[in-house]
Formats: structure tokens, sequence, C-alpha cells
């Protein structure tokens, strides 16, 4: 292994083995959560994992910070295999989980937060210092001494957050970290994890997401995960450029009873097309090869008296890319994942 | 480093114990539940031999119990960290994460029962002393024997704890029945609640065979030597002997200790068992 690479996976894979259900026959007893990963991030970077819900994120983070063993293959983090040198990994690490109450709520916020600290090895009037500047940088100073049970969700998982940087790990994994935060309490984070990776060259984050936006802005690079494959991996620019020399144009239409994508799949240099049904209207999205493409899908709509309440061409996003490589849209993925009826 | 996890493990511990009400109302809890634990006893014992609180049964029955109440305590304490970090709190996958040695957080999640624990022996072993006649004499009591005996419980008690974590950690639902069911069934063969020679003869070597039978049978010889010698069960074995098999056990319990919950988490980072949650 290069000792460059924070982290590294070879052929990596997890299958959970289901208990039969007796109603159910004829159910697969295995599920396959993760196939054949290979990843490899580099020290400093600040890595993505963009995927629907159910993509196997949650799965290789968890094999990643030792709580899990693979079923296939290794993994290595700061240079450690995660199953056979869980002591000497463990050290190096901290984990935040989005979207869960993590702490004690018996427990005042920097009670937690010392408690923690605590188990980390950290002398209590370095970390009470250190907790104090992490809780005023997110703007948590007044609910120092509030029981963590009397937090709001957002505040709870900002306390998460705290707990998770607060050990100064040398490798740090975020699954879903801005899972339950408005807006504005998303971006503080964000903003603090670019300030926290940049700070330190020797510091790496793996970073799970289904927020393009969030894999957009903030990874060096992102790795696009679905039904437990890695299907890319690149900058996000380059992820997108792949795409730029394609024409995406985003279409409100009328009439969207009596559409169907079909009807444009046919249609010669029409790459990808989407329809979402709204309320009194219908969005197509498509991917086309060249504008001039464009004409031909006019043509089609106004062959089925369709109107145009609205024409956009807009540059690709990540969803973009995702949409490319499935051949739908996250939503789409997650409902059909959780249906059961996926490709 | 294990220390001031060990430290702060018990610190949350006694959090979790003593934070669910007022300190008031915990203190008079902590002293209420023991006695009315004794009363039942007491009003039992009273029942089936018509009063004869004289009979030597009685000091070995009312110890017997009030010593029990470390196996709950203790045993349980351990094995129930696991259930309330998983499945409660949901802090077990933190734990793991964190560069801790996990028996060591569990028996340190523990101290808090041992401690609360250790104020209902001795409230009830006040109470029996002052209103029962259980006849403890402090200048009779063998105080040396008395303090190794009970380390050596205690210490016996966090190993099975141990164990009994160990396989928490393999079970989702309902596993918070496991320490119950266990002290439940240890009780009966222990000689907490009666001598091993009520039992028929060939239930005898399930109480010979458990290392609390000895632990009990030591506690009463250092508290009131006469009464327990007049039960012809362990008479044949002298204090020394006592200990050495309770030592013996010790160490098999630590060897099963460690094999079991190594083994056991194993199993649980290859299900998948550590962060699963199912009862709450």
């Amino acid at each position: 292994m290069s000792a460059d690479y924070s982290i590294e996976t070879e052929s990596l894979g997890r299958v959970y083995r289901l208990r039969e259900n007796k109603k159910k026959k004829g159910q697969p007893h295995e599920l396959v959560a993760l196939s054949g990963i290979n990843l490899q991030v580099q020290r400093g970077e600040l890595f993505g994992l963009l995927g629907p819900n159910g993509a196997g994120k949650t799965t290789l983070i968890k094999i990643l910070t030792t709580l899990l063993a693979p079923s296939s293959g290794w993994a290595k983090v700061a240079g450690y295999d995660v199953h056979r040198e869980t002591v000497k990994v463990r050290p190096l690490i901290n984990m935040v989980s989005g979207g869960e109450s993590s702490g004690y709520g018996l427990l005042t916020v920097r009670e937690n937060l010392w408690m923690f600290s605590q188990f980390y090895g950290m002398q209590s009037a370095e970390a009470y210092k250190y907790i104090d500047e992490l809780l005023a940088t997110f703007g948590l100073t007044d609910r120092a001494n509030t029981k963590s049970a009397d937090l709001s969700t957002g505040l709870r998982q900002k306390m998460n957050i705290i707990r998770g940087f607060m050990t100064g790990p040398e490798v740090l994994f975020l699954d879903e970290p801005t899972l339950g935060l408005d807006v504005g309490a998303s971006r503080d984070v964000r903003g603090f994890v670019r300030r926290w990776i940049n700070e330190d060259p020797r510091r790496t984050l793996l970073l799970t997401t289904h927020t393009m936006v969030e894999a957009d802005e903030l990874c060096d690079r992102v790795a696009i995960i679905n039904r437990g494959k890695v299907l890319a991996c690149d900058t996000p620019a380059a992820l997108k450029h792949e795409l730029q020399q394609e024409a995406i144009f985003n279409l409100d239409v009328s009439a969207q009873n009596r559409l169907e994508a079909a009807h444009f799949e046919t249609l010669p240099g029409v790459h990808k097309v989407q329809l979402t049904p709204f309320d009194g209207h219908s969005q197509l999205q498509f991917i086309l090869a060249e504008e001039a493409v464009l004409s031909a899908v006019v043509n089609t709509l106004t062959e089925r008296d369709v109107t145009i309440l609205n024409l956009t061409k807009r540059e690709p996003t990540l969803e973009d890319v995702f949409v490319t490589l499935v051949g739908r849209s996250m939503a789409e993925e997650e409902k059909a994942g959780s249906n059961g009826n996926g490709h | 480093m294990n220390l001031r996890s060990f430290r702060t493990a018990a610190w949350l511990g006694w959090k979790i114990e003593s934070n669910w009400t007022d300190p008031f109302l915990f203190a008079v809890y902590s002293i209420i539940k023991p006695l009315a634990g004794a009363a039942i006893l007491v009003v039992m014992y009273s029942v089936i031999t018509k009063g004869d609180f004289a009979a030597p049964l009685f000091p070995y029955i009312y110890l017997g119990n009030a010593f029990y109440m470390y196996v709950g305590a203790v045993m349980t304490g351990v094995s129930w960290a696991i259930i309330d970090d998983r499945e409660h709190y949901r802090t077990l996958k933190y734990m793991y994460v964190a560069p801790i040695r996990i028996p060591l957080y569990l028996i340190g999640r523990a101290v808090a029962r041992f401690l609360t624990g250790s104020f209902s022996v001795l409230i009830t072993i006040v109470f029996g002393a002052l209103f029962l006649h259980v006849p403890i004499e402090a200048a009779q009591v063998d105080w040396l024997l008395f303090s190794v005996s009970l380390l050596m419980g205690v210490v016996l008690l966090a190993l099975m704890g141990l164990t009994l974590a160990g396989v928490t950690l393999l079970l989702a639902r309902h596993s918070d029945y496991l320490g119950d069911a266990v002290a439940g069934g240890l009780y009966l063969f222990s000689g907490a609640v009666f001598p091993l020679d009520v039992l028929p003869a060939w239930l005898r070597p399930i109480g010979y065979a458990m290392p609390i039978t000895y632990w009990l049978e030591l506690l009463r010889r250092s508290l009131v030597g006469s009464v327990a010698q007049a039960f012809p069960t362990l008479a044949n074995l002298s204090n020394g002997q006592l200990l050495a098999i309770l030592g013996g056990m010790i160490a098999l319990a630590a060897v099963v200790a460690v094999i079991t919950f190594r083994w056991c988490d194993h199993q649980a980072r290859e299900r998948g068992y550590i962060d699963r949650t199912t009862n709450y």
C-alpha cells in the first residue's frame, strides 16, 4: 500500500445473511450490500461517497470504522487492516452518523463531549478548552449545560458532529452528517468541514451523502455508488465534464396524463429522458447528444398537443451524472430499491 | 488510558443509575427497595416455619439473599450496558470506534450498580441485625475473610457478567431478559435460598459446580460462623479450601469470559450486530 493512501480497499464485499421468512418463501437469503469495491483515498483528501439510500454507503463506513467485518476483500485505514488490526485503527479515527440520537440524553452537552474526550485519552483541561471552542464555532455555547435530551434534533446533531471532530482524528468518517439539519446549519457544517480539512494536510475525511450539493461543493473527489458497486470515481468537475459535451434541458410542459418518457427515448440523439409529474404540469429533463436534437423533441411534443410552459438549458450536475450512469434519478432508484424491483 | 476509560465509564454508569430522579427520591428508593425485598422474604419464612426465627436456617437464608443482590447488580450490570448503549442510547458503535477496551468499559459501567447494590446489602444486613435478630456481632466477624471473599465474589460476578455481555451482543430481541434469567437460574442452585442438602441428590452437583455457592458460604462463615456450620453441605471444607476452590473457579471464569467475549465480539462484527437496534 502506498503511504499516501489514508483509505484503501480492494475487492471489498459484504453480504448480509437474511433470516428465512416463512411467510415469504422464495425470497433470497442473502443481501449483497457491497461488491468489489476498490478505492484509494489519499491523505489530506475530502472524499465523498454519493449514492441513494441503500446504496451501501453506510455499510462501507461500518467496515472502515471496524464495526463490521467484510465478507470478501480487504480494507486499510491509515495503513492498518480494519478487520485484523482494529486496535491500531481505532485511535486514529472517529465517526459521526447523521439522523439519530447519539448521545446520553441525561448528560449535558458539555458532559457528553467531555466523556468521549476521556475515552480518547485527552486531558480534561485540554478537552474542555477545545470543547468550548467548538461549541462556540457551532453556536452551541448557550446550550453547553443543557441536557442533550432537551435539544432539538438539529442541535443534537451538531453536538454529535463536535464529538467527531473533537478527538483530532487522522481519518474522520461522516455518514450523512447534515441529515436533520436545516439549510443554514448544513451550510455551516459544510464550511467547518472544509476548513478542518484545509487546516492540516495529514487529515483525511470520508463523507457519505445523498445530497448532490454537498458532494459537489465539498468533496475533492466523489465516488458514485449504487447497489453496492462504485460506478464512477473522480473529481466532481471531471464527472460532470463528461456531460458538458452534451446538452441538458429542463422543460415544463402541460398534459402530464398523455406523456411518457418512452415517447422520446427512441429519438436519435436523446441519451436520457426523465419525466416528473407535478400538480398541473410535468417536468421533462433531457440529456441530448447536442442542442440540435432539441428540435426533434419539440416536434414530438407538438405532435402530441403538449404545450411547453418553460424551457431552460442548464449546466450538468452530479444528479445528471447519476442519471447517466444508472438510468434513473436517485429518488427513483431509492423507490425502486425499496419496492424490490430494481434492475 | 485504560484506567481513565474505566473511571469515565463508572462515572457514566453512576449518572445513569442516579439521574432518573431527584437525589432525595433516589435515597428513599435505595432504602425502601432492599427493605421491601427483605420483608417479603421474612414473611414467607415466617409462614413456612411458623415464625421460628431462632433456627439457624433464618440467618442462612437472610444473608444468602442479602448477598445475592450482588449477583443481579454486578453480573447484570455488566451485560446491561450492552443493551442500554446499543438499543437505548445508540452509542455502542461510538464506544466500539473509540480506542477503549470494551470489556473494561462494560465493567466500569457496572461499578455504579455495585455501589448501589452494596448500599442495599448493607441496609438489609443492618436491618436484619437490629430488628430480626440475625446473629451478627462485629467482634465475632472475621473481617479479613469477609473482605477477601467479598472482593473475590465481585471479581467473579464481573467476569460472569462479561460472559453474559458477550452473549448479549449476539442476541437481538429480548436480550434484556437474559441477565434476569441467568440470575434467577443460579439463585435456585447456589445455596442462596436453601442449603444444597435440600435439593435432590442428582441436582446437587449443579450447586457444587457453581462458584457462587462457595462465595456465599465464605461470606456466611465470615459473618456468622456458627450458623454456617449448622449445615453439612460444605462443612467438611476449611476456609482455606473454600478460598482455593473459589480462586480456581474465578481463574476458570476469567478464561471463559475472555474466550466467550472475544468470540461473541468477533461474531457480532461478522454479523453486523454492533449497532443493531430492535427493542426500542
